[in-house]
C-alpha cells in the first residue's frame, strides 16, 4: 500500500516563517511555566517517601488520610492510583522522623486500624541528599548528551547542521519539560530517561532528513536552498512519517498496556515523538537554511572527483 | 542479480541459531523453591535432605522435588503461598547452622545449562524485593581511627613512661599535651620512629608544648577504602544471617554501598538488622576517682563517664581492654540459673590472649560492658540536607573479675531475649568499620512484580503485532520479510540479554519497545529508497541494491547518535535507568544486524535469482 506513491511536492520551506514564530510561541510558554510554576518533581529529585498500597476490598481514602493525621503524619498526600483498590501516599522530607524507617512506621499505622490485611505493592524512599545529587547528574547528563551529539554531527556533517540539530533538539527537550510543567504532571526518573531516549529518537529523524540535505545540495544542479531543501524533505516524508507511526503505535502500546508506573514515561515518549518529528523538519531544516548552507559548504574539501560519488552525483 | 556470498548467509544463519539457542532457557517458568544453605558449622548433604523431606511432608506441604546443588539444597514447590508455608516449616524444623531462604530455581534442562544457556534475571521491580541505596559514613570511618590511634598513643607512652598531660581526638587530628618540651621531644622521636605514615607536628597550644597528629591524605583514603570493603563483607555476612538467596551487595561511587535482597518482604527487619551498629566494648571501671566528683565536672583525665542502664553512672578508664572485633562467634541462651537472657562470646586467639592477660591483672577488680549504638541520619534542616549523628554508649553489665578469662565467656544484662538474639548476630556478622544510613529505598512487592512482568509482557507483545501487522499492509513480502527480521531481533537482545547475565527491569522492558518502533526504521528507509529507486525507472535488482547501499550511511548515523545518547543514559543512570540505556544499545546494535544484513539475505534469496522480479513492496 502506498499513499504517497506519486512524489510529493509540498513547499514545507514557505511555512517556515510561520512555524517559526508558532515555535517561538511554544517555547516561550513552556519557558515561563517553567519559570512560574516550575517542575512538579517527583520524590526521585525532592526526596521523600511514596507508598503504594492495595486494600482487598474498596480503599476508603478519608479514612486513611484520618488515621494518618491522628498520628502525626499530616503532610501526606493521600490517592487512589490505577484502581479504586490502590492507594499512593506520599510523604515530603520531614524535620523530625528518620526517614529511612518511615515507610514501615506508616503501614504498621495502616494496618493496625484495619481488618483484612494490607498489600504494600510499593515503596519508594529517596533520602534529600541522593535527591540533590539526582538533579544535579540529571541535568549533566542531559548537557553530556547534547555535546556528545553536537560532536558528532560536527564531524559526519558541516557546523551548521551540527547547531541546526541541537537547536532542535533544545526545542524538543524545552517544550516536553513545558508540557510536564504546564499540566503539573510529576516529573521523575522515568520521565528524565524518556526525554534522554527523545533527544535520541529526535535526533535520529534529524539526521536522515540531514543526510537527505546533503544528497540533494549535491545531485540538484539547479534550485534555490529553499527548492533543495524542500525536495530532500519530501523525499523522506514518506519514511518520516512511517517511522514517526510505527513509534508511535508501540510507545501507545506502552501507554495503555504498560501499567500505571510507565505513565509518565510513556506520555513524554508520545510527546517527544509528535515533536522530534515536527522539529526535524521545521526547526533542524529551518535553522539550517536560516544559517544559509549551500552547495559549496557541502562538497568534500579533498574528495572532488573521488569515485565514491556515483554518476547520478549521490554519495554512498 | 544480487547474490550474497554463501558466508554472508551462513553468518546470518548461525547468528541466529545461536541467538535463539541463548534465548531459548528464558521460555522455561522458574519454580518457586525454598533454599537451604550451610553456614560454617552446618553441612548440606543427604542427611539434611531427608530431614527437611520427612518434616515437609510431616506438615503435609506438597513439593515438587528436593535436589542438592552443590552447597545448598533445592526444593521446587507448585506456587509462592507453599513457598511461604514450606519457608516456616523448615525455619521451625530445621535446626543447627542453616540459613533458609526463598528463591527460584530454574527449570532450564541440563542439556541447555550445561552449555552455557541461561535465562536473564528479572530486576527487583520485576519479581519483587527491596534495593537499598546506603551511604557509608566517612567523617565516623577517620575519627574512629583517631581514637584507635589514641588509645595506641596512650599505651606507647605509659610503656615507655614518658609522662603526658592529655591526649584527645579532635576533628582531624590527636592532640597529646605535655607539661614539659622534652617529654614532647622524647614521645616525638618515640611515635615517629613507631610510625611512618603520619604527619607529626610539634605545636605550642596557649603555653602548652603538644603534638598534632594526623593522617596523611594516603592513609585517609585508605581508611575509607578499608572502612567501605570492612561494611561490603559485614553487610554480606549479616544478610547471609538473615536468609536471603542470591543477595546483591556492591559498591557505589566512594562512599555508598548498594544492597539487593530479593524476596524480601519484612524491610523493617532487615533494616535493622543492616543498619545496627551495636557492638560491645569492655573496659575496666575506675574505682581509684569518686563518680560524684566526676558528676560535678571533674572528670579525672584518664576515664570517661558512663551510664548503666539503670540510669547508674560509673566512672570508667578511657583505655579499653577489649572491642567487640574480637569476637568471632556469638549466640544467644538464657542464663541457666537465673533465667536471663544472656549473649555467649567466642574470642579470637589474640582476643583471648590481651583479655586474658588484663583480666589476670585485675582479678578482683570491677569490668564493665558497654554496649554502643551509633546512628547517622541526614534530616532537612531549613532546607539543606544536614548530617545527624547520634551515639549511645550504654553500660550493660559491671561485674567483678573473679578468675581470669579467656577465651570463651558470657554476658548479661540485656533487656529480652529478642535484644540477645540481635545483638549475638550483629556480634557474630561482625562490627561496622562506621556507621551506614539508607539513603534510599526502593521496595516492590511480589503483587506488583508479577504484575508489572504481565503488563511489560503484554505492551511488548500487543506493540510488536501492532507493527507487524502495519508492515505487511504497508510493504507486502518486503514488509514480512522485515518482520522476519524484527522477530530474530527481539531473539538476539533476549539472548545477549541472558548471555550478559543481565538484569531484565521495568525499564528495561520499555527499552525494548522503543527498539521495535525503531528498528523498523532501518528497514523503512531502506524500502522507501528501493521505491524510489523503482519510481524513476531503475530495473528492480538494482533499485534493491542502490536502496540498501544508500540508505546505509543515514541507518549508520541515525543509530550512532541514538546509540551516544543511550551511552550517556548509562553512564548517568541508576540502576533501572541502566536497564533501559543498556537493552536500548543491545537494540540499536542487533537491529543494524537483522534489519540490514537480515533482511538483505532474506530479500537475496526471494529476487535474487529471478531476472526481472516484481518487487512486491
Amino acid at each position: 500500500m502506498q499513499i504517497l506513491n506519486k512524489k510529493t511536492d509540498f513547499n514545507f520551506m514557505s511555512k517556515r516563517k510561520i512555524a517559526a514564530v508558532f515555535s517561538v510561541l511554544l517555547l516561550l510558554a513552556s519557558i515561563g511555566s517553567l519559570v512560574t510554576q516550575g517542575l512538579n518533581f517527583g520524590i526521585d529529585f525532592t526526596g521523600g517517601t511514596m507508598i503504594e498500597i492495595a486494600y482487598q476490598e474498596q480503599a476508603k481514602l478519608d479514612t486513611i488520610r484520618t488515621t494518618l493525621e491522628q498520628n502525626g503524619y499530616g503532610d501526606a498526600i493521600v490517592q487512589n492510583f490505577g484502581s479504586i483498590h490502590d492507594v499512593l501516599i506520599r510523604l515530603p522530607v520531614l524535620e523530625t522522623e528518620n526517614m529511612a524507617e518511615l515507610s514501615n512506621e506508616i503501614v504498621a499505622t495502616l494496618q493496625s486500624g484495619h481488618e483484612s490485611k494490607i498489600d504494600v505493592r510499593r515503596v519508594e524512599f529517596v533520602g534529600p541528599q541522593v535527591g540533590e545529587e539526582l538533579t544535579e547528574q540529571g541535568g549533566l547528563a542531559m548537557l553530556y548528551a547534547l555535546i556528545g551529539i553536537l560532536i558528532y554531527v560536527s564531524l559526519r556533517f558541516e557546523y551548521r547542521f551540527a547547531i541546526g540539530s541541537v537547536v532542535a533538539l533544545i526545542h524538543d527537550v524545552v517544550l516536553t519539560l513545558g508540557f510536564f510543567s504546564i499540566l503539573q504532571l510529576e516529573f521523575d526518573l522515568t520521565v528524565l530517561a524518556a526525554i534522554l531516549a527523545i533527544i535520541g529518537y529526535s535526533l535520529n529523524d534529524t539526521i536522515v532528513v540531514f543526510d537527505r540535505i546533503r544528497e540533494t545540495f549535491l545531485k540538484m544542479r539547479k534550485g534555490t536552498s529553499e527548492e533543495i531543501v524542500n525536495r530532500a524533505l519530501n523525499d523522506t516524508l514518506s519514511r518520516t512519517l512511517m517511522t514517526s507511526f510505527t513509534t508511535l503505535l508501540v510507545v501507545t502500546s506502552l501507554f495503555i498496556f504498560g501499567g500505571e508506573v510507565i505513565h509518565a514515561f510513556s506520555i513524554a515518549l508520545l510527546l517527544g515523538i509528535v515533536i522530534g518529528t515536527y522539529s526535524s523538519i521545521y526547526i533542524a531544516s529551518n535553522a539550517v537554511l536560516s544559517m544559509g548552507v549551500s552547495k559549496a559548504d557541502l562538497l568534500p574539501a579533498e574528495k572532488e572527483g573521488d569515485q565514491d560519488i556515483n554518476e547520478d552525483g549521490s554519495q554512498v | 542479480m544480487n547474490h550474497y556470498p554463501m558466508w554472508k548467509n551462513v553468518l546470518v544463519i548461525a547468528v541466529i541459531v545461536i541467538g535463539a539457542f541463548f534465548a531459548m532457557p528464558n521460555l522455561y517458568d522458574k519454580d518457586a523453591a525454598v533454599q537451604v544453605s550451610a553456614g560454617r558449622y552446618g553441612k548440606v548433604d543427604l542427611e539434611l535432605m531427608s530431614q527437611v523431606e520427612s518434616a515437609l511432608k510431616a506438615q503435609s506441604v506438597d513439593y515438587i522435588g528436593a535436589e542438592l546443588q552443590g552447597d545448598r539444597l533445592l526444593v521446587r514447590l507448585a506456587d509462592a503461598t507453599t513457598q511461604l508455608k514450606a519457608k516456616e516449616v523448615l525455619d521451625d524444623t530445621i535446626e543447627g547452622d542453616y540459613t533458609i531462604a526463598l528463591n527460584l530455581a530454574s527449570t532450564t534442562p541440563g542439556w541447555l545449562s550445561g552449555m552455557g544457556a541461561e535465562a536473564m534475571n528479572l530486576g527487583l521491580d520485576l519479581r519483587g524485593g527491596v534495593h537499598f541505596l546506603m551511604d557509608v559514613d566517612m567523617d565516623a570511618a577517620i575519627k574512629k581511627a583517631l581514637e584507635g590511634l589514641a588509645s595506641e598513643f596512650r599505651g606507647l607512652l605509659r610503656d615507655d613512661k614518658i609522662r603526658y598531660k592529655k591526649i584527645q581526638t579532635e576533628a582531624n587530628q590527636v592532640v597529646i599535651s605535655f607539661r614539659t618540651s622534652e617529654h614532647r621531644d622524647k614521645a616525638l622521636e618515640k611515635i615517629d620512629s613507631e610510625y611512618n605514615d603520619l604527619e607529626i607536628e610539634a605545636v605550642e597550644i596557649g603555653a602548652t608544648p603538644s603534638l598534632a597528629i594526623s593522617l596523611t591524605e594516603v592513609t585517609i583514603r585508605e581508611t575509607k577504602t578499608t572502612a567501605l570493603q570492612q561494611n561490603i563483607i559485614t553487610l554480606r555476612n549479616r544478610i547471609n544471617e538473615l536468609g536471603v538467596a542470591e543477595p546483591t551487595v556492591q559498591q557505589q561511587g566512594d562512599s555508598r554501598i548498594v544492597v539487593q535482597l530479593p524476596g524480601v518482604q519484612d524491610t523493617a527487619q532487615a533494616k535493622k538488622i543492616l543498619g545496627g551498629t551495636a557492638t560491645l566494648e569492655f573496659r575496666l571501671v575506675d574505682f581509684e576517682h569518686d563518680v560524684q566528683d566526676a558528676l560535678k565536672g571533674r572528670v579525672p583525665a584518664n576515664s570517661k563517664l558512663y551510664y548503666h542502664r539503670d540510669g547508674r553512672p560509673y566512672l570508667l578508664q578511657k583505655r579499653v581492654m577489649l572491642t567487640g572485633d574480637h569476637i568471632i562467634n556469638s549466640g544467644s541462651t538464657l542464663d541457666a540459673e537465673t533465667g536471663t537472657p544472656t549473649v555467649s562470646v567466642t574470642l579470637d586467639g589474640k582476643g583471648a590472649r590481651i583479655f586474658s592477660k588484663v583480666t589476670g591483672d585485675n582479678v578482683g577488680n570491677p569490668m564493665a560492658v558497654v554496649l554502643i549504638e551509633s546512628k547517622t541520619e541526614t534530616r532537612e534542616v531549613d532546607g539543606i540536607a544536614t548530617k545527624v549523628k547520634r551515639v549511645d554508649a550504654k553500660i550493660i553489665s559491671v561485674a567483678t573479675i573473679r578468675d581470669q578469662l579467656s577465651k570463651k565467656f558470657q554476658i548479661t544484662g540485656l533487656d529480652s531475649g529478642a535484644e540477645a538474639s540481635e545483638l549475638a548476630l550483629l556480634l557474630r556478622a561482625g562490627a561496622l568499620a562506621a556507621p551506614i544510613e539508607i539513603v534510599e529505598e526502593r521496595t516492590v512487592g511480589p503483587s506488583l512484580g508479577q504484575d508489572n512482568i504481565d503488563k511489560g509482557f503484554q505492551s511488548v507483545m500487543i506493540g510488536f503485532a501492532f507493527v507487524l501487522v502495519f508492515m505487511v499492509i504497508w510493504y507486502r513480502v518486503f514488509g514480512a520479510v522485515a518482520n522476519i527480521a524484527l522477530a530474530a531481533n527481539l531473539i538476539l537482545i533476549v539472548a545477549l540479554l541472558s548471555l550478559l547475565q543481565a538484569t531484565l527491569t521495568l525499564p528495561g522492558i520499555a527499552g525494548i519497545v522503543l527498539t521495535v518502533g525503531m528498528a523498523v526504521d532501518a528497514n523503512v528507509l531502506i524500502f522507501e529508497r528501493i521505491r524510489e529507486e523503482l519510481r524513476v525507472g531503475n530495473s528492480p535488482q538494482a533499485s534493491i541494491d542502490a536502496g540498501y547501499s544508500k540508505a546505509f550511511s543515514t541507518i549508520a548515523d541515525a543509530n550512532i547518535t541514538t546509540l551516544i545518547a543511550a551511552i550517556v543514559l548509562f553512564g548517568f543512570g541508576t540502576g533501572s535507568i541502566k536497564g533501559f540505556a543498556v537493552t536500548l544499545s543491545l537494540g540499536i546494535l542487533t537491529s543494524m544486524f537483522t534489519a540490514i544484513m537480515g533482511t538483505r539475505a532474506v530479500v537475496n534469496g526471494i529476487y535474487g535469482g529471478k531476472h526481472r522480479p516484481k518487487l512486491s513492496i
